[in-house]
């Protein structure tokens, strides 16, 4: 059955990838055009990646894009396994319906629905108790709201995977089962910790519709100043900036795939060789 | 520690107990709490700010909307529900156009993707287990990398002087470069090419785990391949067709991104629209109406997504 690709099917998927990465090979071959013109090409230059690290305004921007991804991200992985655990392991609790609707709504909410409500909320609260102020707190928690979401999902179907054998077995030999659970079972869903930290990270750092709203005067994150730039139009150091942030985003997220490739075929061997 | 004490004592038995009997009735608390909370408190209760506020009326204040609960002097509680603000979603057209609008542009934009993810997927599924893990990757790793920039590198290709029309100049298939760029073609290319690993993806995944001796067995009982196809493969593929199909319309429907960088005056998304109430109108109230009008859209394909997608979770 492998070997029956039809010509047809391997023509739309090779035209189906071309589709995908050709805009972005674009753009990277455009932010080495020397020429401030987007429409000639003006020879060979880096001249965009010198002037942007002297544009003040895109090196706040990115500062501050990066500590809020790094806080949600760590804050959405926490909250997001504590609600994977909830829900794989407790099967009855008051609150586990609500748990499992407000884990999936944020998927399929559109954004400026959730920026919206979530800036009339934190409006209502400064308004009632003083906070919290609109700028780096607000956008960490709205962006840990709908993280929160993706981890979970993530988390729950591992936890799902996970073999519990372990985790009883610790707890006969006499560990809490707080303590089995981190001994046992956290290993084994450790690559899914990872991946969807690493998901939160990409998503928080891409946000710009729940961010707008939620934001206040002077805390303008990356998407936010490259937005207002690209709408007048393709500028040469948004080139330059893009092209940096598809690289270094595709270099970690492969890195991260090889890394878990990597444990999980270790964690295979070492299980068939226990067996044997 | 508790190691130490189970290897020292022979018979640890009651703390453990006591430790077990308390996380099992308190403990798990301390596990679901600070998630529940947290998801009530800055994601559900947002919702009920945005209907109340939605029948609050506009105010010359900060913040700019009336209260809608007010108590007296001489205690009495007043609700103000102002109706307006959806009365005035009705009487001005431009709301009931963009929705109109959203759900055309979503509907064919899924149709599109649809016609080119389903072949991408029953490609995938087709080839070696290791193949198919490097073809997902290359799929998924545009996902990860920035939606933003990705609809502002899509200018790069579709713009007057950009490398579509350079190239069909370059062919001589016309004559003077096309006009992309703010029309509503750009709208359905942004949205297709923003949206298609959603769709490739769940349909992979049921594709994968499709039973080929079913389709072997209706071969052998002489049904031509597109025959099979049809009452074999689509059948058993439905459940991926609309998990894929719902995860590009629901978030195609309140697109802002690609109508604002892409798409013209005229590309009138609900999502704009939205957005040009609350920071251009400064209108809150009708703002939220909008925003709650569009949820109880919203309702049915989210509940038919939920639907498919669990029963896919089970199987």
């Amino acid at each position: 059955m492998q070997n029956r690709i039809s010509p047809f099917l391997i023509s739309v998927l090779c035209i189906g990838i071309a589709v995908l990465y050709i805009p972005m090979l674009v753009l990277i071959g455009y932010s080495f055009n020397a020429s401030p013109l987007v429409s000639v090409w003006g020879g060979f230059s880096t001249s965009w990646y010198t002037q942007l690290v002297h544009n003040d305004q895109i090196l706040d921007a990115a500062w501050l894009s990066l500590k809020i991804g790094v806080v949600v991200s760590s804050g959405a992985v926490i909250l997001g396994t504590l609600a994977a655990i909830a829900l794989v392991r407790f099967t009855a609790f008051r609150g586990r319906l609500l748990l499992t609707a407000m884990v999936n709504a944020p998927l399929v909410m559109p954004e400026i629905v959730t920026g919206i409500t979530q800036l009339l909320l934190f409006i209502s609260m400064l308004h009632l108790l003083g906070w919290p102020h609109r700028g780096f707190t607000t956008i960490v928690i709205a962006h840990v709201a709908f993280c929160t979401a993706y981890v979970t999902i993530t988390v729950q179907s591992r936890l799902h995977g996970a073999d519990r054998s372990l985790e009883e077995a610790a707890m006969d030999l006499g560990a809490g089962p707080v303590r089995a659970f981190i001994d046992t079972t956290l290993p084994a869903i450790a690559p899914a910790l990872l991946s969807s930290w690493l998901l939160s990270f990409t998503l928080s750092l891409d946000d710009l519709v729940i961010s707008s709203f939620v934001s206040g005067p002077g805390a303008s994150t990356l998407p936010m100043v490259i937005f207002s730039k690209v709408k007048l139009g393709v500028s040469p150091d948004v080139n330059a900036l893009a092209s940096l942030i598809i690289c270094l985003v595709g270099a970690c997220v492969l890195f991260a795939g090889y890394l878990m490739r990597r444990t999980e075929r270790r964690r295979m061997l070492d299980a068939q060789m226990a067996e044997h | 520690m508790t190691q130490g004490v189970a290897d020292d004592m022979p018979a640890p038995i009651a703390p453990r107990a006591i430790g077990g009997h308390w996380l099992k009735r308190r403990g798990k608390w301390l596990i679901i709490l600070p998630p529940l909370l947290f998801l009530m408190i800055f994601f559900l209760i947002p919702f009920g700010f945005a209907l109340l506020i939605s029948f609050a009326d506009t105010a010359v204040r900060v913040p700019p909307f009336t209260d809608i609960l007010s108590v007296s002097p001489d205690w009495h509680i007043h609700i103000t529900l102002n109706l307006g603000n959806f009365k005035y979603l009705f009487a001005d057209e431009v709301y009931g156009l963009s929705y109109f609008y959203s759900l055309k542009t979503a509907f064919f934009s899924t149709l599109i993707c649809l016609a080119l993810g389903y072949p991408m997927a029953y490609g995938i599924a087709r080839t070696s287990k290791s193949t198919q893990s490097i073809l997902l990757l290359i799929i998924i790793l545009p996902f990860w990398t920035s939606f933003l920039l990705r609809v502002y590198a899509l200018e790069g290709i579709i713009r007057e002087t950009g490398l579509l029309n350079t190239a069909l100049l370059w062919l001589g298939v016309i004559d003077h470069p096309l006009q992309i760029m703010r029309t509503t073609l750009a709208v359905y290319i942004g949205i297709v090419y923003s949206y298609l690993p959603f769709m490739v993806l769940p349909l992979f995944a049921t594709l994968e785990k499709l039973d080929h001796s079913l389709l072997e067995a209706a071969g052998d009982l002489g049904s031509p391949p597109w025959r099979a196809f049809l009452d074999v493969t689509l059948p058993l593929s439905m459940p991926g067709i609309i998990a894929g199909s719902m995860l590009v319309f629901i978030p195609a429907i309140g697109e802002f991104v690609i109508p604002t960088l892409l798409g013209g005056p005229n590309n009138l998304m609900i999502g704009r629209v939205l957005w040009d109430e609350f920071f251009g109108n400064r209108d809150w109230p009708v703002a939220s109406a909008v925003a709650i009008a569009f949820l109880v859209l919203l309702v049915g394909p989210i509940a038919l997504y939920q639907h498919y997608s669990t029963k896919q979770l089970e199987s």
